[in-house]
């Protein structure tokens, strides 16, 4: 054996053990490749979910009902985009710039979450994306306030703590409209008919289909398995739905008095791997919305550059 | 003799993995390296932590809480950003 394979294997039980006894693992501790690389992934798809989720909300923002409804809404968005900002910064501890990995999103290579392909068709999809879509990221964020990478967990932390008004507004303004007009009551019912079964996608795969899922959970990386994560949203959310006198859109929808959870119906995974490979009914404009947006701003990137260099200019001088 | 004062340097302190970095005061080094051994020094004989971060002081920016009120004044005036201003009934308030 080589003194450098020596070496790693030193480096590798070391980690191992941290991992093992539930510590962090933090930027310049020694790591894996393929941890890093793993972490690096969830990071990215995570920031540039935060980042993209904020098109299907923004896309209400002029037409909210109410003024209060508006300032709800901007808050809300305003959120979001700190969190993507987090989680950028954490990705960045491992030396994957903010360009790369906008890049990466822009060339179609990086990922982020499938739910935010589809359409926010009437203001109940707003309700419904508040209620559902972060109940449902809460659920998850929960778990991964554990995970094992210090700066994601650190950020995971921050984000639950500010996105638990999310899922209440969102509730909320559901509740108003389940108790409002037969037409309203309508739209939200119509609402939760479309964002229920992508919703549930969002946990992944089926433990026993999830590609990376095995070795995340031996890493720590993941706390919880999808199908665990999936279950509990369904059993806190079923009875949300009840309480509001909304139904959910599953005839196989029942609890199970053994198991003490609810029985649900078979997730379509052809229409899940549609979404993620490109095919859904959002994806382009999406990207091609981030595109734009990052172009027209670059004069003001550009702007502040050259005021900066002005200004190092005069304070030689 | 050289009269000049050393410059000063913040301590932030790591006492546990997962945890952020705290500041817990500042002392006066050559430099970085030198600042780093005095922090261990100083505030770490006792196992407080596990990792140090020095910061020249003069490398800091801070706001000062009396400089623009407006850079402060619109926390107040947006209760909607907490949770508890939604309320449910008992039934669903658990979310």
């Amino acid at each position: 054996m080589t003194e450098n394979t020596a070496q790693t294997d030193l480096q590798l039980d070391n980690f191992e053990e941290k991992v093992a006894n539930d510590q962090r693992i933090e930027p310049k501790d020694w790591m894996p490749d393929a941890f890093r690389k793993t972490v690096l992934r969830q990071m990215s798809q995570h920031a540039h979910s935060e980042v993209i989720g904020m098109q299907p909300e923004g896309n209400w923002i002029t037409r909210a009902p109410t003024l209060y409804r508006k300032v709800v809404l901007l808050a809300k968005i305003q959120d979001e985009g700190g969190h993507g900002l987090y989680l950028y910064s954490a990705a960045e501890t491992l030396g994957c710039s903010r360009e790369e990995m906008v890049q990466a999103l822009h060339d179609g290579k990086a990922k982020y979450a499938s739910i935010f392909n589809y359409p926010s068709l009437t203001w109940a999809d707003i309700g419904m994306i508040g209620w559902l879509v972060d109940g449902a990221a809460i659920v998850n964020q929960v778990s991964l306030q554990r995970t094992s990478y210090g700066p994601y967990s650190r950020a995971m932390i921050r984000i639950c703590k500010e996105e638990s008004f999310h899922q209440r507004q969102g509730y909320e303004a559901t509740m108003v409209l389940a108790r409002g007009s037969a037409e309203q009551k309508a739209m939200a019912q119509d609402a939760l008919n479309r964002w229920w079964w992508p919703s549930l996608m969002m946990f992944g795969p089926h433990d026993s289909d999830s590609a990376h899922s095995g070795q995340s959970m031996k890493w720590k990386l993941k706390r919880e398995s999808n199908d665990v994560l999936r279950q509990r949203f369904v059993d806190q959310t079923v009875p949300q739905a009840e309480f509001i006198g909304l139904k959910i859109p599953d005839k196989n929808l029942k609890w199970n008095e053994e198991r003490g959870q609810y029985d649900f119906g078979t997730i379509n995974w052809d229409e899940f791997m549609q979404v993620v490979s490109g095919n859904g009914p959002c994806n382009r404009q999406r990207l091609q919305h981030h595109i734009q947006a990052q172009q027209d701003g670059q004069w003001v990137r550009d702007a502040m550059h050259a005021y900066e260099l002005k200004r190092q200019t005069r304070e030689v001088a | 003799m050289n009269q000049q004062a050393l410059p000063l340097f913040e301590i932030f302190i790591r006492s546990k993995r997962g945890l952020d970095h705290r500041h817990v005061g500042s002392l006066h080094a050559e430099d970085c390296e030198q600042a780093l051994e005095y922090a261990r020094d100083v505030y770490l004989r006792r196992s407080e932590g596990v990792s140090i971060w020095v910061v020249c002081s003069s490398d800091i920016t801070a706001s000062q809480e009396s400089d623009v009120a407006s850079f402060y004044d619109p926390m107040d005036d947006k209760p909607y950003r907490h949770a508890t201003h939604y309320k449910l009934p008992k039934e669903v308030d658990n979310m």
